[in-house]
């Protein structure tokens, strides 16, 4: 019959150096204190990074001082703006070698990174780059002023979208920066560094520090940084709020989230089900706005989840350079355990667990895509997040209870809302508690539009003007 | 295949309102989703083994058209012997699975065709309007059955559906299958053409899709390839789905034939792609599955030249039909 033969991306287009050091004032330092970097989907190691030291970050931190003194800081918006253009260009040139080099690395498949990441990547630069010279038109009166040095964090599910939304917004407004990305995912950051130097970008706006945790503490603790901004845990987000409080820097974070997904029986049921699909499966559920939680309206949650099943029986899970490939592998081992741990107890809770018979690979870290059925609010795996391949599922029976059931959570970063009815979409949304809500789609992104959330999903908004905001300050 | 009563089906007498109710109950189709899942099985990449397969089953799931004025005799009997044998150079090339004609030519396709397994569809009931009296439909297609056609291919009455008389077109329907009755008792198969182009919304061809299931179409068609807008994937991606839905519910396997506008090998991949993913391998087959089309067979064949030799041989290596 008709089965798909293997369509592999070629990975020659790559080339990692086997060690990598740091990235600051304009150069690569020599590697040291150097840890594995490897390829989730085989465990092959593909480089080797350097730990950075409380020392590293203190360089760092200088290089983009001085780079905001003397140079960044001196010139005109429509002359950064030219560096974020160029930077966007050569990111659209280097698009496929930079899909491979973020697939090899976090182990997600290469459709997802050709067709969603890279393009986005690109986006975010060249919308920021257009607003470098209209400052004026951020809504914050005429001349406002850069923070400075800006500390930024990312987190390793989306690693180069990440630093685009990072380091896009902090540079059109005028910052310099130092960016640290995950441990498990920073080759692509790296390469960004290439990328930054091809563009002959002054030397030290751009500064990058490989490590651990202890790294990022060091970071925001730096006395010389006047911006901090987080992507990842709501754990972390914590601990970096406890960090500078009481000191003079600015703080986003952009945190965890359990995102409600709300399925009316009017809705048009074929793409609410790929909605579903898009909204846990995408990016194998390593999504802080992942449509975790699935509520369904109980007149049709059989017929429902007999077509979601069925849908969940054609998803390939493999090799994630295949071009065929829908869901990839987990990142880390670590994760890998997380989430198996929270299934299990979402089963011991009573809940009942669903995964189509898809063969996992031997050597690297899988998860099948998995439902949960008769979950309720009281239970682990409605409450905490998994941030993996698996949903959750809930039902309701009239619109307030889908809104109450929705709000019960200590995050509010999205939500969706599925159904044919105009009306009730703007009043659900007007209900929701989150900061993003989608009707009638799922997990789409835009570079003009803010995203963040409410409560435990953290504060400050990324994209659009509101996410220019968050890098300027009024001007006197 | 078991018969299942329209009214069973509708749950109710069927009226022109019982019809409405029961159509406009059916989910209704968000247009950006069903085209971003569409574009979405359009990235899927076939190589080697599995583009062989997909050619010779793109060959085998054709109905080689020609539905010209200038149609003559001669120029039927030239495209039956091209489905006879598809490449000189290279016999074990597949055949088409029919010939459509318009109804005038079937004697001469039937003649041409004889001693194969090759069927010969003929377009009826005043295609591609429509617009004649049922008596004249009638008779169009009876006259198609008797000189042999095997295959039907109906339009449907887009005025009536379109101004909400879904009575006049699921009557028409009926009739018209029962003038696909042959001597021996057989019926011709009939595919009913949606003409999806003329109704605009997918919430439209849903309803159309259902209509024509429920009236005893065997396949569902999406176009004459006389208007400007044919056969698409997104279009076509919801007819599967209406036909999967069709036999989860009642347990009756209807064909999905896309028409119009489908030239080259790589679009015909790509709806093998969604047939394979929306509906199931079981409907990868003639039986269940056809492409309406004149010019996709060279383009298929050249195709299948560049995967043997590894280079493409040009417009003048495949024969002209």
């Amino acid at each position: 019959m008709f089965e798909y033969a293997p369509a592999p991306e070629s990975r020659a287009i790559v080339n990692f150096q086997k060690s990598y050091g740091h990235f600051i004032g304009g150069k690569f330092t020599k590697p040291a204190n150097t840890f594995q970097t490897i390829s989730p989907a085989t465990e092959e190691v593909l480089a080797e990074i350097s730990e950075g030291s409380a020392k590293d970050v203190d360089q760092a931190v200088k290089a983009a001082r001085s780079a905001y003194e003397k140079t960044w800081s001196k010139i005109s918006g429509s002359e950064r703006g030219k560096y974020l253009y160029r930077i966007a260009r050569i990111i659209q040139e280097r698009s496929r070698e930079l899909a491979v080099a973020e697939t090899l690395n976090n182990g997600k498949p290469i459709k997802e990174t050709r067709d969603v990441d890279l393009p986005l990547v690109a986006s975010w630069f060249f919308y920021y780059a257009g607003w470098a010279d209209k400052l004026d038109y951020a809504g914050l009166g005429p001349n406002p002023k850069a923070h400075g040095v800006a500390a930024q964090i990312i987190p390793w599910n989306f690693p180069l979208m990440m630093l685009a939304w990072k380091i896009a917004p902090a540079l059109a407004a005028g910052n310099t920066v130092v960016l640290k990305p995950a441990e498990t995912t920073s080759l692509t950051a790296l390469l960004f560094a290439e990328i930054c130097q091809q563009a002959e970008l002054p030397e030290g706006v751009v500064n990058i520090v490989t490590g651990h945790g202890a790294t990022g503490a060091a970071l925001v603790g730096h006395p010389d940084v006047n911006k901090v901004a987080f992507t990842g845990s709501t754990d972390v987000g914590r601990l970096i709020a406890k960090q500078v409080a009481g000191t003079n820097k600015k703080v986003t974070l952009e945190l965890g989230g359990k995102a409600a997904n709300i399925v009316f029986d009017d809705a048009p049921l074929d793409q609410a089900i790929e909605g579903i699909i898009n909204g846990i499966f995408f990016n194998q559920g390593h999504v802080c706005c992942a449509g975790s939680r699935l509520l369904v309206q109980e007149s049709i949650q059989d017929e429902l989840l007999k077509k979601l099943k069925k849908r969940m029986e054609t998803l390939r899970l493999g090799d994630p350079l295949d071009k065929n490939t829908d869901i990839g592998a987990i990142n880390s081992k670590a994760q890998l355990d997380k989430i198996s741990k929270l299934v299990k107890q979402g089963q011991k809770e009573g809940g009942e667990v669903w995964a189509p018979n898809c063969p996992i690979p031997k050597n690297g870290f899988w998860y099948a895509p998995t439902i949960i059925t008769g979950v309720s609010p009281t239970n682990t795996v409605a409450r905490e997040e998994i941030f993996g391949p698996v949903l959750s599922v809930m039902t309701f029976r009239t619109p307030a209870e889908a809104v109450a059931k929705a709000n019960n959570t200590p995050f509010g970063l999205s939500a969706g809302i599925w159904t044919e009815k105009g009306s009730r979409i703007l009043k659900l949304a007007d209900q929701l508690n989150a900061g993003v809500i989608w009707a009638n789609t799922f997990n789409q992104f835009d570079p003009t539009s803010p995203f963040g959330g409410f409560k435990e999903s953290g504060y400050g908004r990324e994209g659009g003007r509101h996410g220019l905001l968050a890098y300027l300050k009024a001007g006197n | 295949m078991q018969k299942i009563s329209p009214e069973t089906i509708v749950g109710s007498r069927i009226t022109n309102q019982s019809l409405r109710r029961w159509l406009h109950s059916l989910p209704g189709v968000d247009k950006v989703g069903l085209e971003q899942r569409a574009a979405s099985l359009g990235t899927r990449s076939i190589k080697t083994t599995s583009k062989a397969w997909a050619l010779d089953a793109a060959i085998k799931m054709m109905d080689l058209t020609t539905l010209e004025g200038m149609d003559t005799p001669e120029r039927v009997r030239s495209l039956c012997l091209k489905a006879i044998t598809p490449d000189p150079t290279d016999l074990s090339t597949p055949s088409p699975a029919a010939i459509c004609v318009y109804g005038d030519m079937v004697p001469h396709a039937k003649k041409a065709l004889e001693g194969t397994n090759i069927y010969v569809a003929a377009v009826a009931t005043a295609f591609p309007s429509g617009r004649a009296s049922m008596a004249v439909k009638l008779l169009d297609t009876k006259d198609a059955v008797k000189n042999g056609a095997d295959e039907i291919d109906m339009v449907i009455d887009r005025g009536a559906f379109l101004s909400g008389n879904y009575l006049e077109v699921f009557k028409q329907i009926v009739a018209i299958k029962e003038a696909c009755l042959r001597k021996d008792g057989s019926y011709a198969h009939l595919k009913v053409i949606l003409e999806t182009g003329e109704l605009q919304t997918y919430d439209n061809i849903r309803r159309a899709s259902y209509l024509a299931m429920l009236a005893g179409g065997d396949f569902i068609k999406t176009s004459t390839g006389k208007v400007s807008v044919n056969a698409t994937i997104p279009t076509t991606l919801l007819m599967l789905q209406a036909v999967r839905d069709w036999f989860d519910e009642h347990g009756v396997m209807i064909g999905v034939k896309p028409a119009g506008g489908i030239r080259t090998a790589k679009d015909a991949m790509k709806y093998l792609v969604v047939v394979k993913e929306i509906a199931g391998e079981a409907w990868l087959t003639p039986e269940y599955f056809r492409f309406g089309a004149s010019s996709l067979l060279n383009d298929v064949l050249m195709q299948k030249q560049k995967m043997k030799t590894g280079n493409y041989s040009g417009p003048d290596y495949v024969t002209v039909d």
